[in-house]
Formats: structure tokens, C-alpha cells, sequence
């Protein structure tokens, strides 16, 4: 029921969102039609590290409680925060294209988000090459803890490396007051989706553990 | 502390032992990073290659470090070691630091080989004192969490592919350091330049170091 409740919300949410970036908002002056694309990225990043803000949580609480159920949380956190993240990579290419010329460019934001996915993509890979299920939790809860806190020295050593991004405008107050009320809905949208995401695999994999208990049984 | 410190350099003494009477990691691991530089050599024209020389020391470092840290865990693996050396009565955090200061040795012996002919095979400008000390940051930057994954990995089922994809985005970090500052010092380039990246460098090395420690435990607990 309450799943449901969300993913309403979730779906209302996302079509205001939706009618906020077609319709509603101004197309920018300098980048034209495809910085309406901002309002997916931003979302999505925010997205991948609340993500794995809730892993690392998960995993801290796994290894000192070790309840099953932190486990299952940090588990389906991180393969949700997984697509957003290669959704953010996709997405971000699309707008470089138009804007920078290329697809890609080794531009920090790009490249700290680039080994996010990696240190993540190897988390789910400990988890299936472990040799059973409990070490498999305890591994990834290692790396899940070791990934979060290496991003802010990620971020750091490659802004220092090089930079060219659009700056953090939001901050400044750069930005239009109907742009930002569109950012914060899609953001709302996009957030309410990951709970109700969440909250389905969390309940799928619960399911798949009663299933094996009974069929041990 | 004293006694924290005897325990650590005992698991260290043994580690130095073996490696003397094996020349098993010290050996191999170098003749590798030799291999690393020299196929480097041919992948870049001979003209440019003076250009790209610390991104093909740190590449060979790099590399060369995760073999040595891969077989630093397999060697215990082997004969059940590491079940002995659990049944010590010593605590998780003293096992870390005596295999991390152990890895740490070898990885700095081998750059101090490496380091040398490096610059007589790419004909660099001569040697600069502060290379030692960004070497030293970023290997113990390796060692930490390198320990750590080495003996993580060693207990899956793929652990000569676990390894690596576990340590080379951690270290990001630190390579990218590693590679800008000692640029900054080849080309001659003022302390103050070179400052941020040690920084970065040092920070790395502090906040892994005691992370790694706190959660090594669950590692190695069966």
C-alpha cells in the first residue's frame, strides 16, 4: 500500500516535471534547447551519490549489526545507484556533444562520476565472485565503505587536475527563479522514483530469501 | 604502543624472511615494471617519449605494485598462513600494518630500482630529491588500501581480476597526484606548485591508512 502511495506521487511528480521542462521553462539563451537536458543530469547525479550515501550507511550498520536487512538495502541501493549513474554518464555525453563538440572530454565532473561507476560496477562484481553469500555481504560492505569516502578525494584530485564545466552556477544565484523551480521538481520526481525503485528491490530480494528458505526447508 | 609496534614489525620480520629466502614478489615484480617501460618505449615515438615519462613510471608502478600486492595474500593462502596468523592472539589492526609495511617495503624497493633507469633509458634531466618523497606518498597510498583489497581478493573466486578492479579506481586519486607532481618537479617546477598535490597525496595516505585498519578485521574473519 504504501509502496503504492509512493509510486504515485512518484508518477505525478515526474509528469509536472516533465510539463516544467517542455513547456514551462524558458529555453536558455547561450546553449539553446538541449541545457533543457540539465534538469535530467542534475537530478540523476544528485540521484547516484544519495545512492551511495545510503550503501555506505547500509554497510557500516551491516558490518556492526550484522542484520541481513542492511545488507539487502546497501545490495539494492547500489544497483540502483548503478543505472543513475550510467544514466548520468549517457545523458552527460548527449549534452557534451552539442555543447563542448565532443562526446567526451576528461572535464572533472565527468571523470570523478566515470570512476564512481567503476568503484561500483566492482562492488556488485565482490558480491557475485565471493565465495558465498555472507562473505560476499561483508566484502562489499567493505568496499561499499572504502568507494564512498574515496569520493571527495576523487572529486578533489580531478578538479585540481583540470577544469571546464559550467561552474556551480546554482549556488551563485545564477540561476532564473522558473529554471530553479523546475530543477527542484525534477529533483523531488527523480528522488520519489529511487525510494519507490528502493523500496521494490529491497522487496524482491526479501522475497527471493523467504523462496530459498523454504526451499531449504 | 611499544608492544602494538613489536607485533607489527614480528609479521613484518616474517614477511622479509620468506621474501629473502624466495625472492619471490622483490624479483619478479621488477622485472615486470622493466617490461612495462620498455613496451612503453615502443608504444610511443622515441621522440616524444621524454614527454609521457612520468605517465609510463607511474603506469609501470602502478601495475607493477598490484602484482606484488596480489602475491602478497596468495603466498599466505597458500599452506593455510593466514589461518595461522589469525589464530595469533593479536588484534586485525596489527596483521594490516605488519602485510602493509611489508607490501610497502617491497613496492619502495622496487622503485628505487626502477626510478634510476628509468631516467637513463628515457634520458630525463637529473635526479631531483623531492621524486623521493612523492614516491614515498603515493606508494604508501598503494599499500594501504592495496593490503586491504589484496586480502579480499585472495578469497574470492577471481582473484587475479578482483584485485585490480578493486584497486585501480581507489587510487585514482593518488595516480593523478603522483603523475602531476612529479611532472611539476621534472620540469623544474617551484615547491609551492608542487604543495596541493602532496597534500592530496598525504590525505589519501592518513584517511586510508586508518580505515583500512578499522575494517580490515571483517576481511580476514571466516
Amino acid at each position: 500500500m504504501r509502496s503504492n502511495i509512493l509510486l504515485g506521487l512518484s508518477f505525478l511528480l515526474m509528469v509536472a516535471a516533465l510539463y516544467l521542462v517542455f513547456i514551462y521553462v524558458p529555453t536558455e539563451k547561450e546553449m539553446g534547447i538541449v541545457q533543457r537536458i540539465f534538469y535530467l543530469m542534475v537530478p540523476m547525479g544528485w540521484l547516484a551519490l544519495l545512492a551511495f550515501l545510503i550503501v555506505f550507511i547500509g554497510s557500516i550498520l551491516y558490518l556492526v549489526k550484522r542484520e541481513s536487512r542492511w545488507d539487502i538495502l546497501a545490495h539494492s541501493s547500489a544497483e540502483v545507484g548503478i543505472v543513475f549513474t550510467t544514466l548520468t554518464l549517457i545523458v552527460g555525453s548527449i549534452w557534451a556533444k552539442p555543447v563542448w563538440g565532443v562526446w567526451w572530454t576528461w572535464e572533472p565532473r565527468l571523470t570523478s562520476t566515470l570512476v564512481l561507476w567503476l568503484i561500483y560496477v566492482a562492488y556488485l562484481m565482490v558480491r557475485s565472485l565471493a565465495a558465498d553469500e555472507s562473505q560476499g555481504a561483508r566484502f562489499a560492505a567493505v568496499v561499499g565503505i572504502i568507494g564512498f569516502i574515496d569520493i571527495p578525494i576523487v572529486v578533489l584530485a580531478t578538479t585540481l587536475w583540470r577544469g571546464m564545466h559550467p561552474g556551480p552556477i546554482i549556488f551563485q544565484g545564477g540561476l532564473a527563479p522558473s529554471m530553479l523551480l523546475t530543477l527542484l521538481v525534477s529533483i523531488a520526481a527523480f528522488t520519489t522514483l529511487y525510494f519507490c525503485l528502493l523500496g521494490r528491490r529491497i522487496g524482491l530480494r526479501e522475497a527471493e530469501a523467504e523462496i530459498r528458505k523454504m526451499s531449504q526447508d | 604502543m611499544k608492544k602494538f609496534l613489536g607485533k607489527v614489525l614480528a609479521i613484518l620480520w616474517k614477511d622479509i624472511l620468506a621474501e629473502l629466502r624466495t625472492r619471490d614478489i622483490v624479483v619478479s615484480v621488477l622485472v615486470f615494471a622493466l617490461l612495462v617501460i620498455v613496451i612503453f618505449n615502443f608504444a610511443f615515438e622515441p621522440e616524444r617519449v621524454g614527454l609521457v615519462a612520468c605517465g609510463v613510471l607511474w603506469v609501470a608502478l602502478t601495475f607493477a605494485g598490484v602484482l606484488g600486492l596480489s602475491r602478497s595474500f596468495v603466498l599466505e593462502k597458500d599452506k593455510g598462513c593466514l589461518e595461522g596468523l589469525m589464530l595469533c592472539p593479536v588484534d586485525g589492526d596489527v596483521i594490516y600494518f605488519g602485510k602493509m609495511v611489508g607490501n610497502l617495503s617491497f613496492m619502495l624497493i622496487v622503485a628505487i630500482i626502477v626510478l634510476p633507469i628509468l631516467f637513463i633509458l628515457f634520458n630525463l634531466p637529473i635526479f631531483r630529491p623531492e621524486l623521493v618523497l612523492i614516491v614515498v606518498l603515493a606508494t604508501i597510498g598503494f599499500a594501504s588500501v592495496g593490503t586491504l583489497f589484496s586480502a579480499l581478493a585472495v578469497n574470492t573466486k577471481a582473484r587475479e581480476i578482483m584485485l585490480p578492479m578493486l584497486f585501480f579506481p581507489i587510487v585514482t586519486p593518488v595516480i593523478i597526484a603522483a603523475v602531476k607532481a612529479s611532472g611539476i618537479v621534472l620540469q623544474g617546477g617551484s615547491l609551492s606548485n608542487l604543495s596541493i598535490w602532496l597534500q592530496v597525496m598525504a590525505a589519501f595516505d592518513i584517511i586510508f591508512l586508518v580505515v583500512s585498519s578499522l575494517v580490515f578485521q571483517f576481511i580476514i574473519e571466516e
